[in-house]
């Protein structure tokens, strides 16, 4: 067995041939970390390799005896997990130089479902410092290379979890989306990101950034996976006050195939603007075309409110997040800047080398708004502006099911393209923050290619409607046919 | 010197008694134990930890609001209050700002004997900070540890509008309000131990229409430092203003051994604590029925039990006094007095016998071995005249160090009730054979002699006979006397 045998591989098909003995969890596992040796020279997709405890645990696996009908629902499937999610055990960095040394004392929730579900743990991947950013290049450990074309961005914040699925380094990864984290990377790479609504999934052991936006999502190589993901992670946690009492995913909440065709289509005006590259709004026009074509009900919907959404993102986040990196205060762990100080000093210059430029930018954005004096100008208004966009989503949602958008503007860019603007590279993020601040799901779909550079599809559903949302995913997944990424070592760009 | 106005605000905080912190599940007993041996992940604010909130201690706090006369605003909003320090993992504390739990209370005292009305601003719930601790001798230390065991206890906070006006006052509404947070169960208010701690805010003003300059004072751990700190306060700032000289405000520490008030930093680089709603804990409104149910279990307060206690059992201001300062010793006075309705008798042997006893074993009445039914098989044969008051102390000391019923102890110390009248007759008659005075005195009809011949055998008995059985005994040998004498003329 070689990766290229296993590149088409579904979760199902991995447990169907455990339980039929044609291989291994420890096969399987070993495969991964050829591959990984293969590619992570080129890619940089972790931040840590755990391979000693990855073949220990399947090795584990295999000795348990389980009965053909009671296989655990991820059962000897490899996995890899951003940084900022805690594996106990595990570095846990949020890709920052300020946690170099932090090694999680427990499991995420999340974790431990994995765990229970029977999944081998890979390692940590790579991401912007704390997630903030939107194409890796915020690491404190350098940068991601998009394994689709080693030239671009793998997108961000969760460019690590995005490129090693899309490189089959790892068959599925755990990401998170505070504004577009998991969406924006998976359409860079080619692969599928959920961000399931807010509250959906427990986000305990999940670091902060901005706590009301942040989700934790599955980045997948296809729908199927997705949903089976899905199902293992989501669910109430008493540990997570702001998790959902509401139960966990199921398959059976997707709509009978029959259904499909029945779902109507919104596509928000908004999000077909000339600033959209029109190699993106082109190939989703054919692909609304198509569904037209299929008898879907497609209608035209308004979200009017759309333009305030970034900059009343980038107000409520970053207040949000200089409170939660306050905890980053080199006392009690992490990078701690040593010297005869007093401990303001202490303070001021263990922040000052411990965090990047672009997340002591937001500590002081954040700080500003909720300063005495601008917290009505700036932290209350956009709340006020949040709760506007929100309504234009609920509205939109009396009149269909799914909306239908790019997920981002623009293909994937060059290192340095966007780097050196922040408003720029805010705007790769510009239609998939609108949704998370509305807390509702949204997945993100390869529609297509420009060259070899892959094309985003944004599907969006009305809060818990992911039932609605995946279902219609692999229905579109299985009509489009896109074939699934595999880069070979360092391709030349025309072999794509 | 010209008169002064005084006005004093305080802030309290009062551990509340939760089984577990606020927003985690470690314990609160954390009274001497190793450091850092109660937190987990979430106390520690360790990356990606999330707090979920306490419901008990929401209702002990809502309990205290609305023994506090408060408004009870049920909709339950945590902000963040951001600032930094090495006590505080999160580098903010989980607090309430503009949505306390109550408002608008009030508190009535006494105060030098006169009953006084302090208005209650607000009380909120927040969450302890750790603990500070120096290693060695120099100031700053060579190094600096956090206990973080304190960290994430739930305090409510009691903040007075500025009602009080002299360091009396204070030291009473804050002794006022440890009994009540005692009474209604919701904090053990130890200022020694840190798990009721005071704040002041002091102003003084040469006219009573305005507010002087305020001055906080800090670091006071007991009542009498409190009483102590304020009035060296007073006198600082009276002198000051005596001089002419511009008070400016400040925070001020209380040191204890030097007995004065130390200036910390001034106040003018004022901090902005930034808060906002803790978007970690999402608002949540406390059902109506919880707070009814709430409103319809308080229990009676200091004040009211001493009314009640002065009216229905006929007790003095005084003795009502002691015993409705610590609920439960009221609650064991009146179970006592349903085994026996003596309530003056009862109380009398409760204020001085009861109280001496738990004082010299430092115990509160809850802790200790007496239950109201094992003191009144005791003072049932004290009122039933069976033992003498003196032998019924020794014994009754006996049973608050062993635990044991008033019968073992009788029966081990051997006493004897003497109620065989022969053998008390013998001593009768040795007493009247040796106080012929006395007689003499009594026969002539003098009353006093009686209890004074009476007093004589106690005492020969050591205390040991009955006075009732005595006094009988005396009765009938002292007519027999009287018929021998009458008919006999003096020579
Ligand atoms: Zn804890």
């Amino acid at each position: 067995m070689n990766i290229a045998d296993l590149r088409h591989y579904s979760i199902e098909e991995y447990k169907k041939a455990y339980r039929s003995k044609e291989f291994t969890p420890t096969a399987v596992t070993r495969v991964f970390f050829d591959r990984i040796r293969e590619l992570e020279g080129d890619i940089h997709a972790f931040l840590a390799i755990d391979e000693e405890g990855a073949m220990k645990r399947a090795r584990e696996l295999e000795e348990k005896k389980i009965s053909d009908t009671d296989f655990p629902p991820l059962y000897g499937i490899p996995i890899a997990v951003k940084d900022n999610i805690c594996v106990k055990g595990l570095q846990a960095t949020c890709g920052s130089r300020i946690l170099r040394n932090f090694v999680a004392p427990y499991d995420a929730t999340v974790v431990e479902k994995l765990k229970k579900a029977g999944v081998i743990i890979l390692g940590k991947t790579n991401m912007d410092e704390f997630a903030m950013g939107s194409s890796t290049e915020n690491s404190g450990y350098g940068p991601t290379r998009n394994p689709l074309d080693r030239e671009r961005v793998p997108g961000g914040s969760s460019g690590g979890s995005a490129a090693c699925v899309a490189a089959l380094e790892a068959p599925l990864s755990l990401g998170s989306d505070t504004g577009g984290s998991v969406r924006q990377p998976a359409a860079f790479c080619g692969i599928v990101g959920l961000r399931p609504t807010y509250g959906r999934v427990s986000r305990y052991g999940l670091v902060s950034f901005a706590s009301s936006l942040d989700q934790i999502g599955p980045l997948t190589r296809t729908v199927d996976d997705c949903i089976t993901l899905f199902e293992v992670i989501s669910g109430q946690d008493e540990r997570d006050s702001t998790c959902a009492p509401y139960p966990p995913f199921s398959r059976n909440d997707i709509p009978k195939d029959e259904e499909i065709p029945k779902i109507r289509i919104g596509i928000p005006n908004e999000y077909f603007t000339p600033g959209v590259d029109p190699a993106i709004s082109g190939r989703i026009r054919e692909v609304i075309d198509l569904l037209v074509n299929k008898g879907f009900p497609v209608i035209n919907v308004s979200l009017p409110h759309t333009d305030f959404g970034l900059e009343s993102y980038y107000i409520v986040a970053l207040a949000e997040a200089s409170s939660n990196l306050a905890r980053y205060d080199g006392v009690l762990y992490g990078f701690r800047k040593e010297g005869s100080f007093t401990l303001q000093e202490m303070y001021t210059r263990t922040r000052t080398e411990g965090f990047g430029k672009e997340v002591l930018r937001r500590i002081v954005l954040g700080t500003y708004s909720l300063s005495s004096g601008y917290y009505d100008e700036y932290y209350l208004k956009g709340m006020k502006v949040r709760t506007l966009v929100r309504k234009d989503f609920e509205a939109s949602f009396q009149n269909c099911d799914l909306l239908l958008t790019p997920v981002t503007p623009c293909l994937p860019f060059r290192f340095g393209e966007r780097s050196r603007d922040p408003y720029q590279m805010y705007l790769a993020d510009v239609f998939t923050i609108p949704s998370a601040m509305a807390g509702i799901p949204g997945i993100s779909l390869n529609c297509g290619y420009q060259d070899h550079l892959p094309i985003g599809l944004q599907i969006l559903s009305a809060p818990f409607a992911e039932g609605k949302l995946l279902g219609f995913a692999r229905y579109l997944e299985k009509l489009l046919s896109i074939p699934l990424p595999f880069p070979e070592k360092m391709p030349r760009k025309e072999s794509l | 010197m010209e008169k002064c106005y005084l006005t004093i605000g305080l802030e309290v905080h009062c551990q509340l008694l939760t089984k577990a912190k606020m927003f985690c599940r470690c314990g609160t007993d954390y009274i001497g134990k190793e450091p850092n041996s109660l937190v987990c992940p979430v106390c520690m604010g360790l990356p990606g930890s999330l707090p979920v909130m306490n419901r008990k201690a929401m209702e002990l706090a809502i309990r205290t609001a609305m023994t506090l006369h408060c408004e009870i605003l049920p909709r339950v909003i945590f902000h963040r209050k951001n600032y930094f320090y090495p006590d505080l993992p999160k580098g903010y504390q989980i607090s309430q700002f503009d949505f306390p739990i109550g408002i608008n209370g009030t508190l009535e005292f006494m105060g030098q004997g006169e009953k006084k009305k302090v208005r209650i601003k607000r009380v909120h719930v927040e969450e302890d900070a750790g603990k500070l601790v120096h290693e060695g001798l120099n100031i700053p230390s060579e190094c600096s540890g956090v206990d973080f065991n304190r960290c994430g206890i739930p305090l409510v906070e009691i903040v007075t509008e500025p009602d009080l006006h002299s360091p009396e006052d204070a030291r009473d509404y804050l002794t006022m309000l440890r009994s009540i947070v005692r009474y209604i169960g919701v904090s053990d208010g130890n200022m020694e131990e840190g798990s009721l701690r005071c704040d002041a805010n002091i102003s003084l003003s040469l006219t009573e229409k305005t507010m002087g300059v305020k001055v906080e004072v800090k670091n006071m751990n007991s009542f009498r430092s409190v009483y102590h700190a304020l009035e060296f306060e007073l006198s600082r700032q009276q002198k000051c203003l005596a001089e002419g000289k511009k008070l400016f405000p400040e925070t001020r520490h209380w040191d204890e051994t030097r007995g004065v008030t130390v200036s910390s930093r001034g106040k003018e680089e004022a901090q902005d604590y930034r808060y906002f709603p803790d978007p970690d804990l999402l608002p949540h409104t406390i059902e109506q029925v919880i707070l009814n149910d709430i409103q319809s279990n308080l229990p009676e307060l200091p004040l009211e039990k001493k009314e009640r206690f002065m009216f229905d059992y006929e007790l003095t201001e005084t003795e009502a006094n002691v015993l409705v300062q610590d609920c439960s010793l009221a609650n064991f006075f009146e179970s006592c007095i349903k085994e026996l309705n003596k309530p003056k008798f009862i109380a009398n042997w409760v204020i001085t016998e009861v109280l001496k006893n738990l004082n010299d074993l430092r115990q509160d009445i809850q802790h200790s071995k007496i239950t109201p039914a094992a003191l009144m098989d005791l003072l049932k044969m004290v009122d039933r005249k069976e033992i003498s008051g003196t032998i019924a102390k020794s014994v009754l000391e006996d049973m608050f160090q062993s635990g044991a019923k008033a019968k073992d102890v009788i029966a081990k110390k051997g006493i004897s009730f003497m109620s065989n009248e022969k053998e008390l007759e013998k001593i009768v008659h040795q007493i009247i054979e040796q106080n012929p005075q006395s007689i003499a005195d009594y026969l002539s009809g003098k009353e006093k002699a009686l209890h004074f011949l009476i007093g004589q055998v106690m005492k020969v008995t050591r205390g040991q006979a009955s006075p009732e059985i005595v006094k009988n005994i005396l009765n009938k040998e002292l007519s027999a006397e009287r018929s021998l004498c009458g008919p006999r003329e003096p020579f």
